[in-house]
């Protein structure tokens, strides 16, 4: 019988063990290994064994730590990610209560609309973030217009950080909405109500009773936020100009246009440990009487 | 002037009537219950006072204070949930303070205070555990420190201990007696349970269907109640109902189908036509049918056909020749025997004339029974 059970555990989870150790596992070891090597004269990886020794270095790891244009476009895309992940918040807030409160046989429907962009491709949706924002759309036309009055010279809303950062939130909204909703919904009434009549006000409720409660949810937006906006690429590449290319722009390019792989691993690794270490640091911060930063809401969202 | 006044309370939703013209006044400092079944709009009445709902007709005064513009987090009110609403990310101690928090208490002043609330509700050492770590009974204490340390004019109770298990809720129902005696703060209490009612309070309100019934202390609700709903609701009730035969010397008769005429102590109703007698099953005898002896003024022959055994107490359901069944009740308190009866035992019922009571034709609720 417990031999029996114990195929069966295997049995279950045995594919995805298998799945991860194959595609992900054995790619970021080749990864960490590739990071030591030495780049080919011709791209990609010089041989690994030459003249019968073993050909690993650090070069590529001193490299990043003294030229410090890297570690600037570094603290840079930290930034972007952290401000894409402030006005998400600030976004889906409000958004998530309102799904939250809003009559049962709506939720669906609000919620359905909010996942909505999902269903149409991720570069379309960028694309067409360059009609909105061109220099011959109305908005262009509309704050142009407005900085004329005021004798400003008109400016250009494309290829910009101000592009960048409003579709970094846009792609990312959805994301920061869905825990957020998931925690909201569940929110006992009677707490909201036992804090009125105990004296509080509609901003205490808020700030003393709902905020704190929320706050799983807030940590999982921001994990699922925070950390795939660090590594994106494909909207600075599209929407930025020459001055916003970010940490994953780099990476990209040290793989596919200076084909300088070992460097391009260095960058990898280091951009995964950060977001591994801001993603430990804030599940840090927010354990305790909180619960579990609720991996399993996000999961669910 | 009586400290609460709700002064002709209606309240709608939609179609559906919860309180429909209700008159209560509560005096300071009393224990006051509003019991009824579920729906019987006790609770929504108690939600008006608190502030969560407003009346759609009359008024709700609170010291000579019509409440009807202020939010419920202005009223000197508080209200213990029936589900405790405790805030799961505070303290016990963060519970307690939350109310003089929003008091504007001086911060220096909110210790003391708390650790005061935790004597009065017997939970000293417990002020550093969150919610998830206390018992029922636990939680409750909180709820009701946490809203007695303002030291409000009126404490609202809903339902408070229904979630308790019984021996549990015997106990919280002496502490809170203990504790209104001590605080002196007037408790409006809501419960459908009826033994809690009368265990509690120093009046009741019985209501049933959104208007009050009866209003009285528990004792002369119990045994003068007004109309069948509260003498069906409140214990156990022997309901004998026929036309009135004759009224005489303060002795009304009553032609009760299956069992015969009935006399009661009453004054003479004021229309002719039916009435009711209320008889509690503990009033009645139950003697051996062969047995001898005085004549009480009702007295009726049968035969045991159910009994329930209560351990102290036996319930035996007595049923007459013509097929009335009546509901009595014996103390198991002889010496080395276990009960009186068995089924099938041939008995004599009898009591008093003023062991029953007569409810009169005027009675609202007998139609809807």
């Amino acid at each position: 019988m417990q031999a029996r059970a114990r195929l069966g555990r295997w049995l279950v989870s045995g594919p995805p063990v298998l799945y991860l150790l194959v595609f992900f596992a054995a790619p970021a070891l080749i990864m960490v290994l590739a990071s030591f090597r030495t780049p080919g004269d011709f791209g990609g990886l010089a041989p690994l064994v030459e003249d019968g020794r073993l050909d690993l270095n650090l070069d590529s790891y001193a490299r990043f730590f003294t030229e410090s244009v890297y570690a600037q476009i570094f603290v840079k895309s930290v930034w972007y990610a952290l401000l894409t992940t402030l006005f998400c918040l600030l976004l889906a807030y409000p958004l998530a209560a309102l799904i939250a409160r809003s009559a049962k046989k709506h939720r669906d429907l609000l919620l359905l609309l909010v996942i909505l962009p999902f269903w149409s491709n991720f570069l379309i949706r960028i694309y067409a973030w360059m009609i909105i924002l061109g220099p011959n759309a109305a908005l262009a036309k509309t704050v142009n217009g407005m900085l004329g009055w005021f004798g400003h010279e008109p400016v250009p809303l494309l290829f910009s950080s101000f592009a960048v950062l409003v579709c970094l939130v846009y792609v990312h909204l959805p994301f920061m909405v869905l825990p957020l909703y998931a925690n909201l919904e569940k929110h006992d009434r009677a707490l909201l109500d036992a804090a009125q009549d105990l004296g509080a006000g509609a901003w205490q409720r808020f700030w003393r009773i709902t905020f704190p409660l929320s706050l799983p949810g807030v940590y999982a937006g921001a994990a699922l936020v925070f950390i795939p906006a660090l590594g994106i690429f494909a909207i600075p590449d599209i929407l930025g100009g020459p001055e916003d290319s970010l940490i994953g722009n780099v990476i990209k390019q040290q793989f596919l246009e200076t084909r300088d792989w070992p460097f391009g691993s260095v960058l990898s690794i280091v951009l995964t440990v950060a977001a591994l270490v801001l993603a430990g640091t804030a599940a840090w911060i927010g354990r305790g009487s909180l619960g579990t930063p609720s991996s399993a809401e996000a999961a669910r969202a | 002037m009586a400290l609460l006044e709700i002064q002709n309370v209606t309240r709608r939703f939609g179609e559906f009537t919860a309180v429909d013209g209700v008159s209560i006044d509560i005096e300071a400092g009393e224990f006051f219950t509003l019991l009824g079944p579920s729906g019987c709009g006790k609770t929504t009445l108690l939600r008006m006072i608190a502030g969560f709902e407003l009346p759609d007709g009359g008024r709700i005064v609170l010291n000579g204070l019509d409440l009807a513009e202020r939010p419920p987090e202005e009223r000197p009110v508080r209200t213990v949930f029936q589900s405790y609403a405790l805030f799961p990310h505070m303290t016990v101690e963060g519970n307690i303070a939350f109310p003089l928090q929003m008091a504007k208490t001086p911060a220096a002043a909110i210790p003391g205070k708390v650790q005061e609330a935790l004597e009065d509700v017997r939970l000293t050492g417990f002020g550093k555990r969150y919610p998830h770590e206390l018992s029922g009974g636990q939680k409750q204490r909180v709820a009701i420190g946490r809203a007695l340390v303002t030291h409000p004019t009126v404490l609202l109770l809903d339902e408070p201990l229904a979630a308790l298990d019984a021996k549990l809720r015997e106990e919280m129902q002496i502490e809170l007696i203990n504790l209104q005696k001590e605080v002196g703060i007037t408790f409006v209490y809501v419960t459908h349970d009826q033994t809690e009612a009368l265990a509690l309070s120093h009046r009741i309100a019985v209501m049933n269907k959104g208007r009050v019934e009866q209003i009285d202390e528990p004792s002369r609700l119990y045994s003068f109640p007004a109309s069948r709903f509260v003498a069906d609701f409140i214990g156990t009730c022997n309901l004998l109902e026929g036309p009135v035969a004759s009224s005489s010397d303060g002795i009304v008769a009553i032609e009760v189908a299956g069992l015969g005429t009935v006399r009661v102590a009453a004054a003479p109703p004021a229309a002719p036509g039916a009435g009711t007698i209320a008889l509690r099953p503990e009033k009645i005898r139950v003697q051996a049918a062969s047995s001898a002896g005085d004549r009480p003024d009702n007295r009726f022959l049968g035969t045991v056909t159910e009994y329930l055994y209560l351990g102290d107490v036996t319930v035996y359901i007595v049923t007459t020749p013509a097929g009335r069944k009546l509901e009595t009740l014996l103390a198991n308190s002889g010496a080395g025997r276990t009960k009186f009866f068995e089924i099938g035992d041939a008995v004599e019922v009898s009591w008093p004339v003023d062991a029953g009571h007569f409810i009169g034709q005027s009675d609202r609720s007998a139609s809807s029974n």
